[in-house]
């Protein structure tokens, strides 16, 4: 019999520990069949950050940094500047990448660092509880909002894509989800096309997925997959935000 | 020596050849006065040589991509000065705990807050108690020459690979700013480390990984005993100190940096005056020459610690010395230097005192 569903060699063998339906576990399995699609697994340097992604290095089967909170760009650019034909990755959260870490994110961007970002945007901090994020919707109960996000002290929900669309380094941004198999589809494609703007020397690209969080969202799997198309998606569109299809040169 | 061969130059230029004379092409910073001169020196010349300089957008990035070059196995560097140290310490607990050798430089200035930019000695405590947060240590140099801020550089780089982890050089303006001939024999003293734990991309090889992350109690605990026995090893192995003139001494002088650097006037002053006073220089204040302070104050029973900050080396002097010793302290807080005379007053002072505060 034909096989025709199997565990991308970028993958160990040992089973995810995320909660029951949250998204870690789909998109590290994306990028893990990208890098073997591309054939770059033995020369891929990932980058993990603080949050519930800091134990990529317990599923990734490739060489793996720890970075403090929200430095994972800036650990990244050391990496690449050293091994320039190596193929460098960053996987945050949106408490790593959009609050602690919005300096290294905009500035690497903005230097054209060739690294590929992939930006897991749950709308929470996952790993300390359930805490307030910047990308946390007006209204969201979290344990420091309890009566909601509010605009008034709390500010809007950051849309970091768009922002950074607009900085002349970034030669791929899109924002894609993972809530149904088409989706699942599309944000391989986006992940792919990002790790292919590094292959060539293009500059830095960008993925945002947005992602379930049903522990702290405190909702089933199910409830959570409703949230995203309802709530979150039309605040946060699905897109490709950038796409340069000439390198910059001097 | 070959006087010849030597070079007038900065101190703090002095440091920027010196991380080029060993091997390191990797340099990541941001703008701070005092230091400047080292970013300033290093744009220019490290792209001639087929490295990298890169100026960061703030401290913090630039010590974290220190962090990822020295990960990726490469020779990797940055100085700063004062705050932007403070700022870098996350990132220095973080290479501590990966066991990730760097060359951080401090030209340090005066402190608490925003200070100001003169030389000052203030950042004693955080350079060699760790600094940053959880049970570590850096080594700390203490140059007090301009061949030694050259010097030091190299041994930094090679002291930072053989113990895979942060070395600090803790100097200020005016070590960095002063000109003296250098001999650059750095080519030759220097010698790298094959680093077969880098990150290189997993070819042929099971895949390697960087953290500093222990959630296992058992383990975290084994982690920081491997961290400790390290240290204690670099405690035995790695002191460096200058004595000088101790041998039937009344007086030694305890001094390190720009302070030993003026308090040498102030003993060749007391010495032709015929007060029988000695130094001893701490080159490692991390290592600190605990032992050698010990040996020599069992016969030498005064003991004058002189530093510019409010008293920060005497706190590790005292755990040091035998019980018999007195030590005075003599400390300047600056934004002006310390001035030889006013070390030659206290030195005329100690020598006819008979009970001394410790």
């Amino acid at each position: 019999m034909k096989q025709v569903f199997e565990r991308p060699e970028s993958l160990k063998e040992v089973s995810f520990h995320f909660c029951p339906g949250c998204h870690h576990g789909i998109i590290h399995r994306i990028v893990a069949e990208v890098i073997d699609k591309l054939e770059v697994r033995t020369r891929t340097i990932g980058v993990s950050s603080v949050g519930c992604s800091v134990f990529l290095y317990d599923y990734f089967n490739i060489d793996v940094c720890e970075a403090p909170h929200g430095r994972a760009p800036a650990v990244a650019t050391g990496v690449k500047r050293v091994y320039k034909d190596r193929i460098v990755f960053t996987f945050q959260g949106d408490g790593d990448l959009a609050a602690i870490g919005t300096s290294e994110i905009i500035h690497t961007a903005n230097r054209g660092e060739n690294i590929t970002v992939i930006f897991v945007n749950n709308t929470v901090f996952g790993m300390t509880g359930g805490q307030m994020a910047p990308t946390t919707m007006l209204g969201q109960e979290t344990t420091t909002t309890p009566l909601g996000r509010s605009f008034i002290g709390d500010g809007y929900p950051i849309k970091m894509s768009e922002m950074l669309a607009t900085l002349e380094g970034c030669s791929f941004v899109a924002r894609v989800a993972v809530n149904t198999p088409a989706n699942v589809r599309k944000a391989r494609k986006a992940i792919l096309k990002a790790f292919e703007m590094q292959v060539n020397n293009m500059g830095f690209s960008f993925v945002e997925v947005l992602s379930a969080c049903p522990t702290n969202w405190k909702m089933s799997p199910q409830d959570a997959l409703k949230r995203i198309k309802d709530e979150l998606i039309p605040y946060f569109p699905l897109k490709i935000f950038k796409e340069k299809t000439i390198p910059d040169t001097l | 020596m070959n006087d010849s061969k030597k070079r007038l130059i900065k101190g703090n230029e002095a440091i920027a050849v010196a991380a080029i004379d060993a091997g390191c092409r990797y340099f990541f910073s941001y703008p701070i006065t005092p230091q400047s001169d080292i970013p300033e020196y290093l744009s220019r010349h490290l792209p001639e040589v087929g490295g990298t300089f890169l100026q960061a957008e703030s401290e913090i990035a630039a010590i974290n991509m220190v962090l990822g070059a020295s990960a990726a196995g490469a020779r990797a560097m940055t100085s700063s000065s004062g705050p932007g140290i403070s700022l870098k310490q996350e990132g220095i607990s973080y290479m501590a705990s990966d066991e990730l050798p760097a060359l951080i430089v401090n030209i340090s200035r005066t402190g608490p807050g925003l200070g100001g930019i003169a030389a000052s000695q203030g950042d004693y405590f955080q350079a060699t108690k760790g600094g940053g947060h959880g049970d570590y240590r850096t080594i700390v140099l203490a140059p007090y020459s301009v061949q030694e801020m050259y010097d030091l550089t190299i041994k930094g780089f090679d002291l930072a690979d053989k113990y895979r982890m942060p070395v600090m050089i803790l100097a200020d303006s005016i070590l960095g700013q002063m000109k003296e001939p250098v001999a650059m024999v750095g080519k030759k003293k220097s010698t790298a480390i094959k680093k077969d734990w880098a990150l290189t991309g997993c070819e042929g090889r099971s895949p390697h990984v960087i953290k500093s992350l222990y959630l296992d109690g058992d383990k975290s605990i084994e982690h920081n005993w491997k961290l400790y026995h390290k240290y204690q090893k670099i405690q035995k192995n790695e002191v460096m100190c200058e004595i000088k003139d101790c041998k039937d001494a009344d007086i030694i002088l305890i001094a390190f940096g720009s302070a030993a650097r003026i308090a040498k006037t102030s003993i060749e002053m007391a010495q032709e005056k015929g007060i029988k006073v000695g130094m001893l220089r701490p080159i490692t204040l991390f290592p600190f020459p605990n032992q050698q302070i010990e040996d020599l104050s069992k016969d030498i029973k005064k003991i004058l610690v002189v530093e510019q900050n409010t008293g920060q080396m005497v706190e590790d002097v005292l755990i040091s010395v035998s019980k018999n010793a007195k030590v005075t302290f003599y400390g300047k807080p600056t934004g002006n230097a310390l001035e030889a005379e006013e070390i030659l007053g206290q030195i005329e002072k100690l020598k006819n005192k008979k009970g001394f505060n410790r």
